[in-house]
């Protein structure tokens, strides 16, 4: 990297890409052992490890920019250090909304990724390859649901429905923009957060009307903003302090 | 005392049905069952792995894709609904029996495997 403002566009990058997936696969894991089949709970359960994985490599890649190694990153920071977007960090509730949710990340993900692929960043260019089959996956498992369920019941296309009512306008925090924004677009290493969203709302603009389903009005896209400045809803500290229980019992353990 | 915990799987408990009701589950009212086969490399066979339940085909691969592809090589996934497998009776497997005195028939004597063994020998091989 030639300059040290370059060096900082990327590193805030990272961490916010890897803080939302550290934290979707945790929210993701809590649906292990109560999925509401025994082979979703498999797969979505698979889907949460394959995100932890992402987060890891993404620390991976900013320890080796010079930030602290990706276990202290993960479990030892505050959670204003935490760059994760609100709509990860809501509590699962019943199962329609996190699988609503995990429609609305993804798609978003699976863009972001296809972006990465070009990026200037080679290190971030490969992992983003690496990575682009499990989310193409993700992706396909949350059409399936989606599709499966809009042509149910009344009661399961009233769910999703419902679903998408209330998390819509939250899921445009995951494009937030940050302070260097130009600057990653200048140079080629990332396209922008505006060109991410206009892409995404196109795809699942399609998909929701082709299966029946009406997209809510948002008047102001930037109400759930904040996350990637370190302000949070007060959903995510309890899951961080539940997330480090057992290392801070036993401080510097070895596992 | 009672906590309420965050872990769902505690919390939910509480919201089993009552041991006195009675579930009936018709035929068909649930998913239906699809036999799942694996293919590890492109051009290989694919080999019966299990089964999963799943509404569609559609579901049932991507039931199947992580419940039988997500360790170890995987070129490719078949679902078959198991209601479409035809299968002999197990009172009729007496048709399998052979004679002992019909040994010509089988593959047995054939020396090959023995000449790729000296072969690999000679060659360095284990």
């Amino acid at each position: 990297m030639s300059n040290p403002e370059q060096y900082s566009a990327i590193k805030e990058l990272l961490y916010k890409m890897a803080d939302d997936q550290l934290i979707i696969g945790h929210r993701n894991s809590e649906w292990t052992g109560i999925g509401p089949v025994l082979e979703e709970d498999i797969a979505f359960g698979s889907m949460a490890q394959d995100k932890v994985g992402h987060a890891y490599n993404f620390y991976q890649l900013l320890h080796e920019m010079g930030e602290a190694d990706p276990d202290t990153i993960a479990f030892q920071r505050d959670e204003k250090d935490f760059k994760c977007s609100h709509l990860v960090e809501l509590p699962i509730g019943e199962f329609d909304f996190t699988l609503v949710r995990h429609f609305l990340f993804d798609h978003a993900e699976y863009i972001r990724f296809e972006i990465l692929a070009s990026s200037s960043f080679e290190p971030l260019a490969n992992l983003a390859k690496k990575y682009k089959g499990e989310i193409k996956y993700h992706i396909f498992h949350a059409n399936t649901w989606i599709k499966q369920l809009m042509n149910g019941s009344e009661e399961s296309k009233a769910r999703i429905q419902s679903s998408f009512n209330e998390l819509l306008a939250t899921s445009f925090s995951i494009f937030e923009p940050g302070p260097f924004e130009d600057l990653l677009i200048q140079e080629n290493i990332f396209g922008g957060e505006k060109a991410l969203e206009t892409k995404w709302f196109e795809t699942i603009n399609t998909i929701a009307s082709d299966n029946g389903i009406k997209l809510p009005e948002v008047s102001d896209r930037t109400i759930a903003y904040g996350g990637r400045k370190g302000y949070h809803t007060e959903f995510l500290k309890p899951m961080l302090l539940e997330m480090t229980e057992v290392l801070r019992s036993e401080p510097g353990a070895e596992w | 005392m009672k906590t309420v915990s965050l872990d769902p799987r505690i919390s939910r408990i509480s919201d089993l049905p009552d041991q006195d009701e009675t579930i009936i589950v018709e035929r068909q009212e649930g998913w239906i069952t699809y036999e799942v086969f694996h293919q590890k490399k492109t051009g290989t066979q694919h080999t019966h792995v299990g089964i999963v339940h799943a509404p569609n085909p559609e579901m049932a691969i991507v039931f199947a894709k992580e419940s039988f592809g997500r360790r170890g090589a995987t070129s490719n996934i078949w679902v078959v609904k198991s209601e479409d497998v035809t299968a002999l009776d197990y009172t009729d497997s007496d048709i399998f029996d052979t004679t002992a005195e019909k040994t010509y028939r089988d593959a047995s004597f054939y020396k090959t495997r023995d000449k790729i063994d000296q072969l690999k020998e000679s060659e360095g091989h284990e």
